[in-house]
């Protein structure tokens, strides 16, 4: 059993909904990465999203398009974020990583170099935005590495899709919640609760909510259907411009605790 | 010599040029760009919809285009025999409307009423505003905020087609980030939205579909050169920057295994300073805007900003059917830098009348080198994809001229 699926496993059994933070790796300091990931799980996060940065990120809004280019600009790559994690493993065996990013800085890498340097530094999985499943091929080095594969689904995935998508999912599936790029929009919950339920009837894995979620409203908004809610955009946010590792670790932890709260009174 | 049997077999169902191409998108365009490529199956197989676009081709766009042996400049330079395709003789003054005309009629045939592009020189930004005018769609267009400044007389263009420029100010702030601002765009509006891009990149079908748009372009070349030379050229010439008027010369030619193809990339201030855009001559495979290709990046995978004095070809990555023709050997791809291309701009308009595109000097400058290696009676065929009116003020600049 994997990490990833042993962490869900876990939630299940105390009736929890998963709280699943994205931050961008090195922003908003290369310095303090460790520090603030240990402060994301102390304030109650279940698996941290490490967003790996990358020069042209498509489907993604202004606030983590701008993460990135502070990061790209800090000089951060694929070999830096693996350090990171590996210092984080020190410390903590237990909370899985998956890393989100775009195929090239791995394609530069080189697949087989980086599902080796991966597992050794302690990754758990990869969700790679530009990669679906049609395409996922050349990840086959990562699955035999025992790299998970997170796949999405969105509100577009047609019936007979969704169902490929659900049979071929590994750790948990990530469902976007609308159409459109991370960090916009006004979440209709009433639309996505029917859609995630269908997708729960199919999918073998657990399935997490994302795109949209900002604060412990929409979190526990979502919570009512979901296995797990993912935050970027609002975290990565709040934690842009603070510099030492006080202020970091203090922002990771007033932003996130509220809603860990929140998600466990419900 | 290419092992490849039939180039016309390829992209295959996939999209994919052998390694290169495919669908590499966020989940939530896989289901767009499977309805676009249905509709465009049906559609290019459709005579009512082939009729349409060729009666607007011949009475809106103006083609056919001629050849045009540019005798004094052949003469000048010594050497082969040097022909122009002129499509800078279309409306809108350049290639790009063959593919925005097609691509507005398979949009208006899926019902959608809004149409939105990315654009570098501006060129396919113009001819996307005229399209959208014409047809009454609403039309946005994204651009670089650099690009913006160099090309402010296309911007005015497509304010007066009513188009709305978006100035778009992320990363090196040219062609390719408005490539990723359209398609956040493309994700966010899916349901009343065409995308038109504007070269053989993107996802599947896009490479597909805007080649064939282009491809009337080597189609004619090579009807005309056969009823007016009795033969085909030795070798062929085109600029590449993402590669749409070049993969249009060529397509036709591809089968022809006597024919040279030569495109020509932007060298920039010389390949070895850094500062170009030579994707095919300098760079190295991987996964850009939606296909997989030759693409200019540094050891993390960051795409690098890149350096021309044309607009349209300061592009980090190329169409993946030009990465497949470079691996297959059956075209070379070799670098002209800005002095090159200008220094064949002046020569172009002195010795012709005609100003070029900075873009499509480019493909002059190749087609004086090849012009040299050949004899007399050989015959080069370069594509001069657009008209330089829009450069005028960019190459004052340069040269220090107030104008």
């Amino acid at each position: 059993m994997s990490r990833i699926d042993r962490r869900f496993a876990a939630l299940k059994t105390a009736g929890r909904t998963g709280l699943i933070p994205f931050v961008t790796a090195g922003d908003p300091s290369p310095q303090h990465m460790v520090a603030m990931m240990h402060a994301l799980v102390g304030a109650g996060a279940d698996l941290i999203e490490l967003g790996v940065p990358f020069s042209d990120p498509m489907a993604d809004g202004p606030v983590i398009q701008h993460a990135s280019e502070r990061a790209i600009a800090k000089g951060v790559g694929l070999t830096q974020v693996l350090g990171w994690v590996h210092a984080f493993r020190q410390r903590d065996a237990e909370t899985p990583i998956v890393l989100m990013g775009y195929l090239n800085p791995l394609e530069t890498h080189g697949y087989a170099r980086f599902a080796r340097e991966a597992v050794a530094a302690g990754v758990d999985g990869v969700l790679l935005v530009d990669c679906p499943l049609e395409e996922s091929a050349m990840l086959q080095p990562l699955r035999e590495a025992g790299l998970q594969q997170i796949l999405l689904a969105a509100p577009t995935t047609a019936p007979a899709r969704m169902a490929q998508l659900c049979s071929s999912a590994e750790g948990f599936l990530y469902y976007v919640s609308f159409a459109g790029v991370t960090g916009a929009a006004q979440l209709s919950v009433n639309e996505i609760a029917a859609r995630v339920a269908e997708v729960r009837a199919l999918a073998g894995t657990p399935v997490a909510v994302g795109f949209g979620i900002r604060d412990a409203a929409s979190a526990v908004a979502i919570a009512g259907f979901a296995d797990a809610v993912v935050i970027g955009s609002a975290l990565v946010e709040s934690l842009a411009g603070a510099t030492d590792a006080a202020d970091i670790v203090g922002r990771a932890r007033s932003f996130l605790q509220p809603i860990r709260a929140a998600l466990d009174a419900r | 010599m290419s092992k490849i049997a039939d180039f016309n077999a390829y992209p295959d169902a996939h999209g994919r040029f052998g390694e290169y191409g495919g669908s590499y998108v966020a989940e939530t365009l896989m289901a767009p760009l499977a309805e676009l490529s249905e509709a465009y199956q049906r559609l290019s197989a459709d005579p009512d919809f082939l009729a349409e676009l060729d009666r607007d081709l011949q009475h809106y766009v103006g083609r056919p285009s001629p050849i045009y042996h540019a005798e004094r400049l052949s003469r000048q330079v010594g050497g082969a025999r040097i022909l122009f395709k002129r499509e800078d003789l279309n409306h809108t003054g350049a290639h790009k409307i063959n593919n925005t005309v097609g691509q507005a009629l398979v949009a208006r045939n899926m019902g959608k009423t809004r149409i939105i592009a990315e654009t570098g020189a501006g060129q396919h930004g113009v001819a996307s505003a005229t399209v959208a005018a014409r047809l009454g769609l609403k039309c946005v267009v994204y651009m670089g905020a650099t690009d913006i400044e160099r090309q402010k007389i296309n911007v005015y263009r497509m304010k007066l087609l009513g188009a709305e420029v978006v100035p778009v100010t992320s990363g090196s702030k040219t062609l390719k980030d408005a490539l990723n601002e359209a398609m956040r765009d493309w994700v966010t509006n899916v349901a009343d939205t065409f995308y038109i891009i504007g070269t053989v990149a993107g996802p599947h079908p896009y490479p597909l579909m805007v080649r064939d748009f282009n491809a009337i372009v080597g189609r004619e070349a090579r009807a005309q050169m056969l009823e007016e030379y009795g033969r085909l050229p030795d070798v062929l010439t085109a600029c590449v920057g993402g590669g749409s008027n070049a993969i249009g010369l060529f397509h036709a030619f591809l089968n022809d295994a006597g024919v040279r193809i030569v495109g020509a990339e932007a060298a920039g201030e010389g390949i070895a300073t850094g500062h170009h855009a030579a994707s095919l001559a300098a760079g190295r495979p991987g996964v850009l805007h939606g296909n997989r290709t030759y693409v200019l990046c540094d050891d993390n995978g960051q795409i690098t900003e890149t350096h021309s004095v044309s607009a349209g070809l300061d592009y980090p990555g190329v169409g993946p059917e030009h990465a497949f023709l470079k691996d297959a050997g059956r075209a070379e791809y070799v670098g002209i830098t800005d002095d090159e291309a200008l220094e064949a701009f002046h020569l172009l308009a002195r010795s012709e009348g005609i100003l070029a595109a900075l873009e499509s000097s480019h493909a002059v400058a190749q087609a004086i080198k090849l012009a040299r290696e050949l004899p007399r009676d050989g015959i080069v065929l370069c594509n001069l994809s657009g008209r330089g009116d829009k450069d005028v003020h960019t190459i004052a600049a340069r040269e220090g001229v107030e104008v």
